[in-house]
């Protein structure tokens, strides 16, 4: 993948993931979301994960954009009124998140290979749906089936939590 | 070309966005929403690692692929579970400001 995509789709993730935390309007959140997830699916998809790019566009584009929105119309939310924001709390919140990103920054920058470029892949056309798949269905099979219990368990869960009365 | 440490850092970045959206917003569906982009930065970073070291046959380590579809899964039962909670958080409050729910504060 040339590096101007990856610059673009990058810069689009991270734009409309700002875009999430700073707009008022919970619909143009859940919207913003969705397209920071679809440049996130594009990096997966320049990383020559194809599989997984698709997933994310199929589960996070699809479903969960979906229930976001559901909710938030639902719950008839408006754009917030702005209230006043308590000084202290807001700079010490962005305090922390720079200090995070500062750590990681320098975690990067001191590990090995940080410059390396993708190597070869020995097989350009290698099919990752059959690599995935085999390990998944061999060495991760009980992984596999916790993961379908716990599905079950959620969609009972989310029937129960939805009754009239939770008592 | 991008490198390694590029990718590394535009998830560190996404995870930073995330981590400021819980740490500063009042809504709890936008920090709902924080949530999901810090998943979704470490599954980045993971599949970056999945695709810079090789297996020995020259193809990508899909255990970090499978470990990937495994989050994926859990974020998604996580989503349903969550707004559902929200939901029913909504009915006895009618509201979503974390500030106005303080039932368990000490």
């Amino acid at each position: 993948m040339p590096a101007l995509l990856f610059w673009i789709f990058a810069a689009a993730m991270l734009v409309f993931g700002a875009a999430v935390i700073i707009n008022r309007n919970p619909v143009a959140s859940a919207l913003s979301l969705v397209i920071s997830f679809l440049g996130l699916a594009a990096l997966f998809m320049s990383l020559d994960a194809y599989f997984i790019g698709i997933i994310q566009v199929l589960v996070y584009g699809g479903a969960v954009m979906v229930l976001f929105l559901f909710i938030i119309m639902l719950l008839d939310l408006r754009a917030e009124k702005a209230r006043r924001i308590n000084m202290v709390a807001f700079a010490g919140g962005i305090a922390v998140a720079l200090a995070l990103f500062v750590q990681i920054y320098l975690v990067v920058s001191q590990l090995r290979g940080a410059n390396a470029t993708a190597p070869a892949l020995a097989d350009p056309a290698a099919d990752d749906v059959r690599g995935v798949g085999l390990l998944l269905f061999e060495s991760y099979n009980l992984p596999f089936q916790i993961i379908a219990v716990l599905v079950l368990v959620v969609t009972i869960g989310v029937i129960v939590l939805s009754k009239r009365e939770l008592r | 070309m991008a490198t390694l440490g590029h990718y590394l850092l535009v998830s560190g970045l996404l995870f930073t966005i995330g981590f400021a959206g819980v740490l500063l917003r009042r809504n709890i569906i936008i920090i709902f929403m924080s949530l999901e982009l810090m998943l979704n930065a470490a599954n980045l970073s993971l599949v970056a690692f999945s695709r810079f070291r090789l297996t020995a046959e020259g193809l990508p380590n899909y255990n970090a692929q499978v470990f990937v579809f495994f989050i994926i899964t859990v974020a998604a039962a996580e989503v349903a579970i969550g707004l559902a909670i929200i939901v029913a958080l909504y009915r006895a409050r009618q509201t979503t400001n974390v500030e106005d729910i303080t039932a368990l504060k000490f």
